[in-house]
């Protein structure tokens, strides 16, 4: 049996820097693991907001098999209504679905978790293929829990108006997580992961706008060009308590940067106030971000530089959330095979105010025309079964 | 490439504090039978998977900012 000694590890990696080398090994000097619970869950979805809308289902299953596997699938529809403000002003709008199906499973081994899965995203101009492994362990007699993730994304871009287009877009993704009781009513966890990104980057439908006195409105549209690749770094501080009359406040924080420049910041609390067989949750979400540097509303001529951006996604904005939340258990005793039941409510309305974004559908002098800004309204309706 | 490097250090650090300390039994400031508050379902990070995937592929979708959501996330976030 292969036993855990840090001397061993070090001169393994150095063999071999391999990460699979490194968490195998680390596989071995594990703790006590939980797998997770056996349910199934059927979610319907719904979203509107700035000319868009998205719904569907989300469905997963998962259950144990044996004493150390769980396996689980998930099915996840988006129907697209789209006529955003980027379509409206630069093409027409349109309807499309995006499917996506992840399967995998988690292995206990002795005490550790290693969990395996992958997923498949599809819809007419863009196909995703995702792995991801993870392991996770308990050590300090379970007040920790520390996991490592690595995930590796292989996408293809296409275009409906250009048969001929293809590109490829690749992503991997390193992660680290610690999750660590402070108290015997506070739960905190730090996680931080770094995204690396190599291909077409951009959106091959999108443009970018320029000052063009040619132009009866002023301005004339060319094609954006971003960099081939992108590197960021996310982390993460969330905590948890637990208030003497059976409720829990929760807060958290998200530094982002990458290397376009961009800086975030995301701020969220929120409040659970379980009475009888009904849960209340409210919650608040603060968002704020810098633009990329080869971002602009209105560049001064044609190919003003090598990149070029109008996304409003890389602009400069900040978003504010509400959240309220309801769900009823029932089914507490169990019936047959089903140990419980519950459904629940989530509704969301998100506010987006951009810095640097205009909206050019009424016209005006380039470069002074309103700056844009929405709403947004998210719903989703749950039902989940635990067996 | 140095940042890869960096990355790789910093993941093989954690695994030897993790194998250096992982055999050795530390005794619990909050013992096991003291856990009861932070087992309640109103206490997890994750209550709901499928929703808290949802939400934060909402937001992945509109924002520039990604990861660090403590889920492994995946799929296309170009909508």
């Amino acid at each position: 049996m292969l036993r855990a000694v840090p001397g061993v590890v070090v001169a393994a990696t150095r063999r071999q820097p391999g990460l699979l080398a490194l968490l195998l090994l680390l596989a071995a000097g594990a703790q006590a693991g939980v797998l997770p619970e056996d349910r199934a869950d059927a979610l319907y979805h719904y979203y509107d907001g700035g000319g868009v809308q998205i719904d569907g289902p989300s469905l997963l299953m998962r259950k144990q098999v044996g004493q150390q596997f769980s396996v689980f699938g998930n099915y996840y529809v988006d129907t697209i209504s789209s006529a955003s403000i980027d379509v409206v002003t630069t093409a027409s709008a349109y309807d499309e679905e995006r499917t996506e199906y992840s399967v995998g499973f988690d292995y206990l081994r002795a005490d550790t978790i290693m969990s395996f899965s992958y997923g498949n995203s599809d819809e007419d101009d863009y196909q995703a293929d995702t792995f991801n492994f993870g392991i996770a362990q308990e050590v300090f007699s379970g007040l920790t829990t520390i996991s490592l993730g690595y995930g590796k994304g292989s996408d293809t871009v296409r275009s409906n108006v250009d048969s001929s287009f293809e590109e490829d877009a690749d992503k991997q993704s390193y992660r680290l997580g610690i999750s660590q009781i402070i108290t015997r009513n506070m739960l905190a966890s730090v996680n931080y992961e770094v995204i690396t990104d190599e291909g077409f980057l951009n959106n091959p439908y999108r443009s970018v706008r320029y000052l063009d006195p040619a132009s009866g409105t002023g301005f004339s549209f060319q094609p954006e060009v971003y960099p081939n690749t992108r590197t960021s770094n996310a982390v993460a501080v969330r905590g948890r308590y637990f208030l003497p009359y059976r409720a829990a406040v929760h807060g958290g924080y998200r530094f982002f940067t990458d290397d376009w420049d961009i800086d975030a910041h995301t701020a969220e609390v929120g409040y659970t106030q379980p009475v009888g067989a009904w849960n209340l949750d409210v919650g608040y979400r603060f968002y704020t971000q810098t633009s990329a540097e080869f971002y602009s509303d209105l560049f001064p001529y044609e190919d003003a530089q090598n990149f070029l951006a109008r996304d409003k996604e890389l602009s400069s904005f900040d978003s504010h959330s509400l959240r309220l939340g309801v769900s009823y258990d029932f089914l507490q005793d169990g019936y047959q095979f089903l140990e419980k039941g519950s459904v629940k409510l989530f509704y969301d309305r998100i506010y987006f105010n951009y810095d640097d974004f205009r909206d050019i559908r009424g016209g005006g002098i380039p470069g002074e025309e309103p700056l844009y800004d929405f709403e947004a309204d998210v719903v989703q309706f749950l039902f989940s079964f635990w067996f | 490439m140095s940042r890869l490097r960096i990355i790789r250090a910093f993941f093989l650090l954690i695994c030897v504090v993790l194998l250096a300390t992982g055999c050795s039994s530390v005794d619990p400031w909050v013992k096991p039978y003291e856990r009861d508050r932070l087992a309640d379902p109103i206490m997890s990070f994750d209550r709901d998977p499928v929703s808290n995937g949802y939400i934060n592929h909402v937001y992945e979708a509109r924002e520039g900012a990604r990861g660090a959501s403590g889920s492994s996330g995946g799929g296309c976030g170009c909508n």
